[in-house]
């Protein structure tokens, strides 16, 4: 009786205790959290739109949009001031550099990028994307309110199509082809409401001179999308528009586009609809203190169409054998050689490459000499031990642009004009006078000596949010593996990918040699035992 | 044949608890750390976490349990008879010599164990402890205390595992140097040990 109350006491102080505890820590430590749901109702569908369509001053005969931009604002007195005030209109702003490099004011107007160089010396083409009419050059009046472009935000009907080249007037009765035809603003007016993805991608799809050619995570495809591409965005899911997360109050709309902008002010963020802790999931939650939410939920990019990788206006320039220009494709038929650009590399599904970065970007101003090579066109802030830096996916353009060999600095080209023979470079394809004429329009000295330098610009993703199916699992960082999403991701320890080698070499030493005393010493026993 | 008590019920209990966890950690870490891929990375975290967390319980109560019951003082090092321990396992266990320490329920540690256990307490897991908890809840160097972008807490934490590792393998291997090759093993899993009388014997003649 006695020994039988020992084993069962035994078996449970042994066995039976020691098994349920660990039993309860692997059932109750490998539970996931379950994400929080976000309901959210779009704001297009909040209000019901003011019917356009009733008022008579909309009626009018409009011969110049400058007319309906007066009918509008007769209504919605002191809307142009704040369209006025905004990077959408001025195309600068009041900015503190990083780096102690003071506050000056920037923006698309005065920045140099690695794609076309800049807009500056090429309105006609550029300005298009302007909310104005007709910024041509200097004499563009910024204090007639009278040249706000209401239309290309709000118009609901998408049939605004502003003309190539007409640095943001749209179709004439003289100038109107089957492609842009003159608007009909009567139809327009009576139809405007809040943007939509439309309106926005209408400029915000296509910089650099086409689809996608820009930012990657922007594109066409978007409008049309499933949740493969932008859980966001999917007409089949929430089909959400721009300014549900750009929140927009008083024609203010958050976010930053750090191609431009240097601040950490005035941002979209994920976390205002999300929360910081949506996965509900303290292991996974904690990553957002250094991991933005966009590095795991945007594993690749240009899902649909490719975007440009590497231009290299080096090459351009070439004519064929009768001296016509030359276009070449590539696999995917998208151009990989033009004489008026260069040569291209385009990419699809695109891994990201990951950056520290805390908001804040330094950007080549005119003036700056080149110092390192490639030059940074934008520097996007940041380290690990900054408090405000995140791990960020972010796209990074290579090029190679032209530059004055003298002053080292890099150069602003005129492209564009309306024909021949004005200087710019996709008309004569003569570098000389582009380059000379693109460095008059910025105000620039130019010693008349250029070469090519290699450049890089960097662009934080944000779109073409991915599916939780899609996201990166843990071992897409958590590995030694040189393929690790962030295997160059230097200053700070990451689990499954550091390890110190002294210490790990010293410890399999140790634990070998235990063995190897361990064996010795049991042989000899069982060798001692037979003697 | 002499029956002697030498583990309580709670230490038994408490052994093989902790044996199950050490494991557990011990599989999970390296796993984290890189070296293969077994239960899945996510899961590995998730296993280790929850096995610290029951470890630290269960090393609350222990201390608990070893302060009330006195126990701890099988843990205090001495001298006594450390020379003739080394002696007996360098060289008198080859000739079948009796073990120079006689265990009690009071005294269950040779001078030997003492000090490798007593090191294992307040140096190993401490340290595991410490840098793991630094490691759960400070990687990241805004918070108040700030672990050096985590690399002094993980090399520690490394380096404490693998002793871990090779005190397991010796610790395995001296169950084995009992009496019998079982009578360690038994007694743990008992409570009761089973001694020779003539050991005693010995023990008592060269006292």
């Amino acid at each position: 009786m006695n020994t039988i109350l020992q084993k069962l006491t035994s078996f449970l102080v042994v066995l039976a205790l020691p098994a349920l505890v660990v039993f309860a820590t692997v059932h109750f430590g490998n539970r996931r959290g379950t994400p929080d749901e976000i309901s959210y109702q779009n704001r297009a569908d909040l209000d019901k739109k003011v019917d356009h369509s009733e008022f008579e001053i909309l009626k009018q005969n409009y011969e110049r949009p400058q007319d309906l931009t007066a009918a509008c604002l007769s209504c919605h007195n002191k809307r142009d001031d704040e369209l006025m005030s905004s990077a959408h209109w001025k195309w600068e702003r009041e900015s503190n550099l990083p780096n102690d490099r003071g506050t000056v004011s920037i923006g698309k107007k005065n920045l140099i990028n690695n794609y076309c160089a800049s807009a500056q010396g090429n309105n006609g083409s550029c300005m298009r994307c302007h909310i104005g009419y007709g910024w041509n050059d200097d004499t563009f009046d910024f204090n007639d309110p009278t040249n706000l472009d209401c239309l290309v935000c709000h118009d609901n009907t998408d049939t605004y199509k502003k003309r190539k080249g007409g640095a943001g007037m749209p179709s004439t009765a003289e100038n109107a082809t089957a492609e842009f035809p003159v608007p009909d603003y009567n139809f327009i007016a009576a139809n405007v409401g809040k943007p939509l993805k439309e309106n926005c991608g209408f400029c915000h799809f296509h910089g650099g001179g086409g689809n996608n050619v820009k930012h990657g995570d922007l594109e066409e495809a978007m409008l049309n999308c499933d949740r493969y591409v932008d859980v966001h965005m999917a007409k089949a899911g929430q089909d959400m528009s721009c300014n549900d997360c750009h929140l927009t109050e008083r024609h203010n709309i958050t976010g930053r586009a750090y191609s431009v902008s240097s601040e950490n002010t005035n941002r979209a963020y994920c976390e205002t609809c999300h929360t910081n802790t949506p996965h509900n999931d303290k292991v996974i939650d904690m990553h957002n203190h250094k991991v933005a939410c966009q590095t795991c939920h945007i594993p690749i990019y240009a899902k649909v169409n490719p975007t440009v990788m590497y231009w290299d206006w080096s090459a351009a320039g070439r004519r064929d054998e009768n001296g016509n220009p030359i276009t070449e494709y590539d696999v995917d038929h998208k151009y990989s050689y033009l004489s008026i650009k260069g040569r291209f590399v385009w990419d699809k599904d695109v891994k990201p490459e990951y950056f520290w970065f805390n908001g804040t970007a330094d950007h080549y101003l005119y003036g700056d000499t080149i110092s390192e090579i490639p030059v940074q066109i934008n520097t996007l802030m940041g380290e690990y031990r900054d408090p405000d830096s995140k791990i960020w996916p972010v796209k990074v353009h290579r090029g190679k642009q032209a530059y004055d060999t003298e002053t080292r600095e890099i150069a602003n080209v005129k492209v564009f004009a309306e024909k021949k023979g004005e200087g710019a470079f996709w008309e004569d394809l003569r570098w000389d006078t582009a380059i000379q004429l693109g460095m008059e329009s910025a105000g620039r000295y130019y010693s008349g000596n250029f070469d090519f330098v290699s450049t890089e610009m960097y662009w934080p993703l944000n779109h073409q949010v991915s599916p939780k199916e899609h996201t990166l699992k843990c071992t897409d960082c958590h590995t030694r593996s040189n393929e690790g999403r962030l295997a160059n991701l230097a200053g700070f320890y990451l689990p499954g990918r550091d390890y110190a080698k002294g210490v790990d070499y010293t410890g399999f030493a140790i634990i070998i040699l235990s063995l190897i005393g361990v064996i010795t010493h049991a042989l000899m026993r069982i060798f001692a035992r037979k003697h | 044949m002499e029956k002697i008590k030498l583990y309580s019920r709670f230490e038994r209990f408490w052994h093989w608890t902790q044996m199950a966890l050490v494991i557990l950690l011990t599989i999970t870490g390296f796993e984290i750390h890189g070296n293969y891929t077994i239960f899945g990375f996510e899961a590995a975290v998730r296993l280790h976490n929850a096995s610290a967390i029951t470890f630290i319980l269960l090393g609350i109560m222990t201390i608990f349990w070893l302060i009330v019951t006195g126990q701890y003082k099988n843990f205090v090092p001495t001298r006594e008879k450390f020379n003739e321990q080394l002696k007996y396992y360098t060289s008198g266990i080859f000739r079948g010599e009796p073990h120079p320490t006689k265990k009690s329920f009071g005294n269950k540690l040779n001078p030997i164990q003492r000090i490798t256990y007593l090191g294992l307490l307040i140096m190993i897991f401490p340290v595991q402890t410490l840098t793991g908890v630094l490691y759960m809840f400070y990687h990241y160097p805004q918070n108040p205390i700030d672990a050096s972008g985590l690399w002094i807490a993980a090399v520690l934490h490394t380096f404490g595992a693998f002793i871990m590792v090779a005190f397991v393998i010796v610790h395995t291997y001296m169950i084995t140097t009992g009496h019998r090759i079982n009578t360690n093993l038994k007694a743990m899993i008992t409570g009761y040990e089973e001694e020779p009388a003539e050991e005693h014997k010995t023990e008592n003649q060269t006292a």
